[in-house]
Order: structure tokens, then sequence, then C-alpha cells
């Protein structure tokens, strides 16, 4: 029994992965007030690119660079189209998606069946990745794994405890007030927004680069779309969105275990959407009773002369 | 550096002629895009467009498809128009449309003796209820504890297209199927009639098209339409009015989500006879219903000519599809372009816009 529950933690974390840079990226965006439903599309996009990029320059480095890279493009659209057009949010997001999914399958064609021929190799940190038990479970994952638990303290960090923070956080918070003190909340939003698309990006390649690795059609296969709810379950906090991914990563995880149980594929597979509902439901209950909530203009475009 | 600044004014009235201008620049626009998009992955566009066009239009055959492709999209993007209306993001058209197949297949599968007169009314109505109460789950979330509809109603479409699966795979796996994951088929009195040489399921439709007028009515001429239309465009100013929020998101959630559902019974009794996975049910249909409502500015009239564009499209897709190798999720190149443009190309029917230096 102990050996099945340490299995699956040694899994989860891996899995819980991507949605963890999904979840950082748009906690940053949504508390600069812009809601980013494009993030499944800037995930499979990170996805395809970080793979075709590694595969034919032989290098995941550059693929994971590429990703960011398309990520953070798509995102320049949706900041383009929300903040300075200020189209609706919802729809812009989600076209965005749609347009991820479609040119995804149309790029990744060539590559469907393809094992990735460099890889990530796992870090044994010294020492640390002997110990018994501990060692195997939490100390030998690639460095991506790694990167992502370390952006947790490096984001909370900016977020609550320096000037940068503030700003972003003002931005989100009350943005005509922000502009009064000389901040320039259209400029804040696009940086936060295009930051969140790169994460969303990086992501997106672990999942082709080193979780798989392999292209497949749709393989975010609605992690993006779990990353939204995660940001609400995390409070729109980096240290809340480590807990969030993981345990996602765990129920992903439980999922394929306990299939042998003669347990339906299909039915184990509504069960992190399930759950997402579960958590929206508790974690709005919660928010409203401790009287925290969402970004105040979460949503709402800044127009300067309609103030 | 200096950045140029987009400058808004709001126009105090936005002329017909403007707002069908808006929309035509940004369909051109938004086919020179993809058009770009295709170029770049090694697609020449203009086989491609050629053979969209041809696919979807260019002759009987196809105009046929289009229109039976055209229904789906139709019954969901009409029911859609209102809760957008209303404000509802029901995203989830897909997954009550797919709860709509169940409920029909079930009767279909359950009740095969019934005669087609009664058996028929029944399927549709219990489409209309699994649909409906699919996206009453989020409607309730929505209005009584504050739960963004907008993740709850697409999460319930993983679940309800894991449930379509989980039954043909299972429990409703056919005798006589060779092992594929299909239902046998319905019996004679489940099996909706068509227009003779194509597949279009005329009841279905007709329903439709009674359908977009009745919500057209509905928002247009009634009192509670005009609720909706206030609680759409300003929800506290309802509330201060009177108006009970509640009653009305749950109220549009449940109609679109019925309307999807019809769409699902249609698709299983008047297409497949039977029920199948959940990609052979539908390409996407509630998907690009979202780009249906939007695309005729929630006009539940205009409805039904987006309907009909995107149905060609679709038939299109699939044109291109085989004649190009192109994977299936190529449509979705479209939808996202497309709605892209549509939201942006809005914007200047309500302002004018003016670059500052």
């Amino acid at each position: 029994m102990l050996e099945f529950i340490l299995s699956v933690l040694r899994a989860a974390i891996p899995a819980g992965t991507p949605l963890l840079y999904g979840t950082l990226g748009e906690v940053y965006a949504e508390r600069s007030g812009v809601l980013n439903l494009g993030v499944e599309g800037m995930m499979i996009m990170g996805a395809v690119s970080g793979f075709a990029v590694a595969q034919t320059t032989g290098n995941v480095w550059l693929g994971i660079l590429a990703a960011a890279l398309v990520g953070g493009l798509l995102a320049l659209i949706h900041a383009f189209a929300s903040v300075s057009l200020r189209v609706n949010q919802v729809v812009s997001g989600l076209a965005l998606t749609m347009l991820g999914l479609g040119v995804s399958s149309m790029m990744g064609k060539k590559f469907v069946g393809q094992p990735l021929a460099a890889r990530l190799q796992p870090i044994n940190i010294p020492v640390l990745s002997d110990l018994p038990l501990l060692g195997e479970l939490l100390f030998r994952f690639d460095v991506l794994v790694y990167l992502g638990i370390l952006l947790v303290p490096i984001l909370w960090f900016v977020l609550y405890k320096t000037r940068l923070g503030v700003t972003l956080r003002s931005v989100g918070e009350n943005p005509s007030a922000a502009d009064s003190l000389g901040v320039n909340v259209v400029r804040v939003r696009y940086m936060a927004v295009v930051f969140g698309g790169m994460l969303a990006g990086v992501g997106g390649a672990y999942l082709s680069i080193s979780y798989a690795p392999a292209w497949i059609e749709g393989m975010t296969a609605g992690a993006g779309w779990i990353v939204i709810a995660l940001t609400i379950f995390a409070i729109w906090d980096p240290r809340r969105a480590l807990l969030g991914a993981y345990l996602f990563g765990g129920v992903r995880v439980l999922q394929f275990r306990l299939q042998p149980l003669g347990i339906s594929p299909n039915l184990l597979n509504m069960l992190p959407f399930l759950l997402t509902i579960l958590v929206l439901w508790v974690s709005s209950g919660q928010a409203a009773k401790r009287r925290i909530g969402a970004p105040a203009a979460l949503m709402t475009a800044y127009a300067r002369e309609e103030r | 550096m200096k950045i140029p600044r987009l400058r808004f004014e709001r126009r105090l009235s936005s002329p017909q002629w403007l707002q069908v201008a808006a929309l035509v620049v940004s369909l051109l626009l938004a086919m020179l895009t993809i058009a770009v998009i295709f170029y770049a992955l090694g697609v020449n566009p203009l086989i491609a467009f050629q053979r969209i066009f041809r696919g979807g239009f260019g002759s009987v055959y196809g105009l046929k498809e289009t229109v039976t492709k055209s229904i789906p999209l139709m019954l969901a993007g009409v029911g859609l128009t209102l809760a957008f209306k209303g404000r509802m993001y029901n995203i989830g058209a897909e997954g009550q449309l797919f709860m709509g197949a169940i409920v029909a297949s079930g009767l279909a599968l359950e009740f095969s003796e019934w005669p087609a007169y009664i058996l028929l009314p029944v399927m549709f109505l219990g489409g209309f209820l699994g649909g409906a109460l699919w996206a009453a789950i989020p409607a309730i979330l929505k209005a009584r504890f504050r739960v963004d509809e907008v993740l709850t109603s697409l999460m319930l479409v993983y679940v309800a297209s894991d449930a379509v699966k989980y039954l043909v795979y299972g429990p409703w796996r056919g005798t006589d199927t060779r092992g594929f994951p299909i239902t046998d088929e319905f019996s004679a009195a489940a099996q909706l009639p068509r227009l003779i040489d194509s597949r279009i399921h005329y009841p279905t439709l007709i329903l439709a098209l009674l359908l977009a007028v009745l919500i057209y009515l509905l928002v247009a001429r009634t009192k509670l339409g005009y609720e909706i239309r206030v609680t759409g465009e300003n929800p506290d100013a309802a509330r201060y009015a009177g108006m009970n929020y509640q009653k009305i998101a749950l109220l549009v959630m449940l109609i679109s989500g019925g309307l999807a559902g019809l769409a699902g019974v249609g698709e299983v009794a008047g297409i497949h006879f039977r029920m199948r996975p959940p990609e052979g049910i539908s390409p996407g249909y509630g998907f690009t219903a979202i780009i249906v409502a939007w695309l005729a500015r929630l006009n539940p009239l205009a409805a039904i000519l987006t309907a009909f564009l995107l149905g060609g499209l679709l038939v299109g897709g699939d044109a291109i599809q085989i004649a190009l190798n192109l994977p299936a999720a190529t449509v979705h190149v479209f939808n996202g372009v497309i709605l892209l443009f549509v939201i942006a190309g809005e914007l200047f029917t309500r302002y004018r816009i003016r670059l500052e230096f």
C-alpha cells in the first residue's frame, strides 16, 4: 500500500508540472486584470512547436525556448485584442484556443508517431537523490520540474514583496487609481499576459518533450482549462498553485492506476473534470466567506477616457 | 519610447450599413489571415479555399450536405444567442448536444416497438430535457453559488463525451456490430424521415427554423425578453429594477441547453440511426455554434443564415481534409480566426477608433 501511494506521488509531480507552469502564468495574467481563456491553445501550440524544434535541431532547449516564444506570441494577440481593442475577453481567449488546436494539429501532422530523439536527462541531485525512499521520490526529476518548483517562491516573492508586484496587483484591482499614480496600465497588462502565455507554452512543451515524450494531436486534453480552474482554486496565489497542480497531477495518475481494478477508463477519465467542478464550487464558496476573490478589475477593459 | 495609442470614441448610433460593412470586412480579413496561416504551413491557400467553397456550396450534393450540417448548428446556435444575450457564457453546448443524443438513443433502444408518431416526439422531448438538465448544472452553480459558468459548462463537455464513450464501448455496445463501438441500429420508428437523395432530416430542420422565430419573438417582443436583455447588458440595473437574476440565468441556460440537446437528437435519429463515439456524432457542432451565434450578432433569425454559412464551411472542411490530407481539427483554424476578427470588427460599429501619436 505504501509503495502504491509513493508511486502515485512520484508520478503526480511530473503529471502536475504542465499544470503548474500554466497556472503560475495565468495567476500573473489575471492579477493584472486579464482573463486568458486561451491557455489551452497556448499550451498545445507550445507542445507542438517545442517538439518540432527539439526534433529538427536535436536540441531540447531550443524547443523549450520556441515553445515559450510561441506561447508568448499567441498571448500577445490576446493582449492586443483584450487590452488595446477591449473586445470581450472570454470570446477572444476562446478563439485563440480554437486557433491553437487547429494550427497545432496541422503543424504536428508530420511528427505524429515519431519518438523524440533528444531527451531531457533527469538530474540526480547529489546526496539527496540517494536518500532511501525520498531520494527516489523527490530528487530524480528533470530540470523543468525543478524549474517549475523554483518559480513558485520567486513568483510569490515578486508578487507580494516587490514594487513590480504591487504595480501588477494595483492594475488588476483598481486600474484608474494605478493610472493616476503614473502606472502604465496597458503596458503592465501586456507584460503580464505575454509572460503568462510564455509559461503556458513551456508547460505544453514539458508534455511533448519530457512527459510523453512525443507529439500526439490534442495532447493537452483540457489541461489548459483545468489551469483556469486551478487559478481560482489557488486564490491567485502562486503557493496554492503548486498544491493544486500536483493534486490534479495525482488525480491524472490515479486514473491510470485504477484501470486494472476493472473500472471503465471512460468513467475514470471524467474524474479530473468532475473534480474541477467540485473545486470551483468549494473555492468560490470559500472566497465568498472570507471575502477574498478575483482581482476586482478582472475581465474589465481599462479605458482612461471613460473614467 | 513613444507608443501610439488607440483612441476610442463611442458612436451615438450604429447604422445598419456599418454593421454589415464591419462584418464583411472582418470576414475578408479573417480569410486573408487563414490564407497566410495555410501558406505558412505549406498548404496552398488558393487550392484550399477553392476546394472548400466547391465542397460546401459548389454542387447540389454539397449544398444538401451544407443544409444537413446547418441543422445542429442552427439549433445550438439559436440557443446560444439567447444565453449570450442574458450574459450566460454557455460554452458547453457540445456536451449538452451529447446528453440530448444519449437520452434520445436510450429511448430509441428501450422503446423500439413504439409507433413513430409517439416515439420520435418522446425522443425530442427527452433530448431537450437531457440537454437542459446538463446546462442546469452550470446555471445553478452560477446563479446560486457564483461559480464561473464558462469553466463548469466546458468541463461538462468532457464528462458528457466520456459518458458517450462509456456507453458505446460498454453497456450499449450493439449485438451485431462486429466489435465496433456503436449501438444497434434504431428501429424504423425511431428514424427521422429525410428529403429524397439527401441526409436532410427535415423535421429537425423545420423545428430549428420554428425555434429561431420563437426565440426571436421571445427576445424582441415579450416582457421576459426585455428582462433578459436588461440582465445581459447590466445585471446590477436589472437587480435594482426588481428583476429576478437567478430566474433569468437559469431560464436562458435551460433553453440553450435544451436546444443543443435537440441538435443531438437530430444527429442520432436523422443521420446515424444509432449512437456512435462522440467524434462520430459531432465534429464540434457545439463549439462552432458559438461562432454561429456571435457571427449573427446574437440575433436568432440571423443565426439561420450564419448556421448555413458555417455548415458549408464544415462540409468544405471535410472536402479539403480528404483532398489535401489535412487533419480534422483544421476546421478549428477557421473557427478561431473568424471568431477573433468578428469580435474585433464589432468594435468598429460601437466606437470610432483612431490612432494617436
